[in-house]
């Protein structure tokens, strides 16, 4: 249900952020950079829930989003020595491209059909970055560091090798599709998306060109994940071929999955259960991701609507 | 050859499934403000004659003219934009949404205007229109309830307000009786009455008497012709129109 952004929805998202903010002077070292990194991938997550979750399209190829993303950034950085800045837009501007044309092409199917077109054209491009590996490095991957300068705003040099310049790099871009999304779910528009979800033909009837909603909410979406891969290679310094595999195509499914479709706070909160999950079960055994299936499955046992979506139904209806 | 009152004219309009020919040869001409009735047996092909004019189906062959101007090409959201605005026979309504919801995707599509469709408005003049138009059907204390816990009489009702917080002008209505208890019908026909003050009705409907006191012009069909066509009076008395359907 998409409730409109009232004073209560505002004062929830700016507080969860506000929290992001000042627990980076409470964490230890060791939190700090995984906490980065997962407000990382939860704006990839919040990209691909507006998708899913609020126009229920699932895709399976959210990979080649993301890695036009980290490739439109880490490429000028590494051959041209491009700046950050110029080198994430670039990136953004790339994976922006990438989804409109894959969404004119695509959204002509719908469902089980989407979902194949997707993954198939990910996968293309997850070859592509193979092939041309005297170019893109793709097979080893390539690190920044050496070549990517610090940003000067004023008198202050922001150095991506900072802990704290990356914790507040990944917050604010964290913040900025976090609340874009949180508008986007309380806007008409973003009516008109649900209803395309719940019922695309009755949408049509009345009055709306679904397949333009669609693109629309295919462009956002992937430039959000391109937002998150650009700064992932910004923040993290590396660029590889895996971040393009099916595996990072089926992360944000299972991140967006556990913390709620179609809820504005449930990619961040699935993100970052996965990643401690992740983390702590390694930490206790090699098969790991035994312990991640368990829980998956209990999940899909228990709370089939995600953990957001649980809360939404049974205490707090008012959440987006 | 149009004549300026017709809103609403198909020519030699066609359809077929196969080897099926389920509308053939339709010329069908409302007038501006009438309540035009089709009725007709099972399979006479008037669902997909409605079809073929709200845009959810393309005609094998013929033309659609709306307000004078070809539409036979428009898709179906591109009409309901023009003013042709159809109620499905199965109830359609986003059940997971609330009443509120419901009728304000149907409200904002009419703010949105036409080329630019504009992606911010004011909720406040949303609301405004959800209101008037839940008022209209009588449903205005539901609006914060989910569509789907709704009685269906009621769930008919939301989806008459949302045709009606589309403003359309051909309001196309397929078998909105169907599944009524005999209260609710006589109070549907009212709100019928009530609207077609100001909207061009097009109905299909199988309750014979209601269509008798409620149409201005019937029309009737089978095996996806016109047989007939006038008054509630003549209807009444057409010969061929008794043996085919009235069952007298």
């Amino acid at each position: 249900m998409s409730g409109r952004l009232t004073g209560k929805v505002l004062a929830l998202h700016l507080g969860i952020l506000g929290l992001l903010f000042i627990a980076q002077f409470i964490l230890p070292a060791y939190h700090h950079t995984n906490v980065a990194r997962i407000m990382v991938l939860a704006t990839y997550a919040v990209g691909y829930n507006i998708l899913l979750g609020y126009t229920g399209l699932m895709s399976l190829g959210h990979a080649m989003f993301f890695a036009a993303g980290m490739y439109g950034a880490g490429l000028p950085i590494y051959y041209l020595q491009f700046g950050a800045i110029q080198a994430f837009c670039i990136g953004v501007l790339l994976s922006l491209v990438l989804a409109t044309v894959f969404g004119l092409i695509a959204l002509r199917t719908s469902g089980v059909s989407f979902l194949i077109v997707t993954m198939m054209f990910a996968q293309a491009c997850y070859l592509a970055i193979l092939y041309f590996n005297r170019i893109t490095l793709g097979d080893q991957g390539f690190i920044l560091s050496k070549s990517l300068e610090s940003v000067s705003l004023g008198s202050f040099e922001f150095a991506f090798s900072d802990p704290a310049v990356k914790y507040n790099v990944a917050l604010l871009l964290f913040a900025g599709c976090f609340m874009l999304s949180a508008v986007l779910a309380g806007s008409p528009t973003g009516r008109v998306l649900v209803a395309v979800r719940e019922n695309e033909e009755r949408t049509g009837l009345l009055g709306y060109n679904t397949y333009k909603y669609k693109l629309l909410s295919l462009v956002i979406s992937g430039g959000i994940s391109g937002v998150a891969g650009a700064a992932y290679a910004l923040l993290f310094s590396y660029v590889g071929a895996s971040f393009a595999s099916i595996l990072y195509s089926i992360y944000p499914i299972l991140w967006t999955l556990l913390g709620g479709t179609g809820t504005t706070t449930g990619p961040m909160i699935g993100t970052g259960l996965m990643f401690y999950l992740v983390d702590i079960a390694s930490g206790l055994t090699s098969s790991y991701l035994f312990v991640v299936g368990a829980v998956l499955v209990m999940l899909i046992l228990w709370f089939p609507q995600g953990i957001m979506g649980a809360i939404r139904t049974r205490w707090l209806p008012w959440l987006p | 050859m149009v004549t300026v009152d017709s809103l609403l004219e198909t020519t030699a309009l066609c359809k077929s499934f196969g080897g099926l020919h389920a509308v053939k040869d339709v010329d069908l001409r409302l007038a501006r403000g009438e309540i035009r009735a089709i009725i007709g047996p099972n399979g006479a092909g008037k669902t997909t004659l409605m079809n073929l004019i709200s845009g959810r189906m393309p005609p094998t062959s013929g033309q659609v003219r709306f307000k004078g101007r070809d539409i036979t090409g428009l898709k179906a959201w591109g009409r309901v934009f023009r003013g042709i605005v159809y109620t499905f026979q199965v109830t359609s309504i986003f059940k997971n949404l609330t009443c509120y919801e419901n009728v304000a995707l149907a409200a904002q599509r009419r703010l949105m205007g036409g080329v630019t469709n504009r992606l911010v408005l004011s909720e406040r003049q949303i609301a405004e229109r959800v209101q008037a138009a839940l008022l209209q059907v009588g449903l205005s204390a539901t609006a914060g309830q989910r569509a789907d816990t709704l009685p269906y009489g009621h769930q008919r009702l939301l989806e008459v307000a949302m045709a009606l917080a589309l403003e359309p002008e051909l309001l196309i209505l397929d078998e909105p009786l169907q599944g009524l208890a005999q209260e609710e019908i006589s109070a549907f026909c009212d709100l019928l009455r009530m609207i077609s003050q100001e909207v061009t009705v097009l109905l299909i409907e199988h309750n014979v008497s209601v269509v008798l006191e409620l149409a201005e012009m019937i029309t009737v069909m089978d095996n996806g012709q016109i047989i007939a066509e006038g008054s509630p009076a003549e209807i009444e008395r057409h010969r061929e129109v008794q043996k085919a359907y009235l069952g007298k």
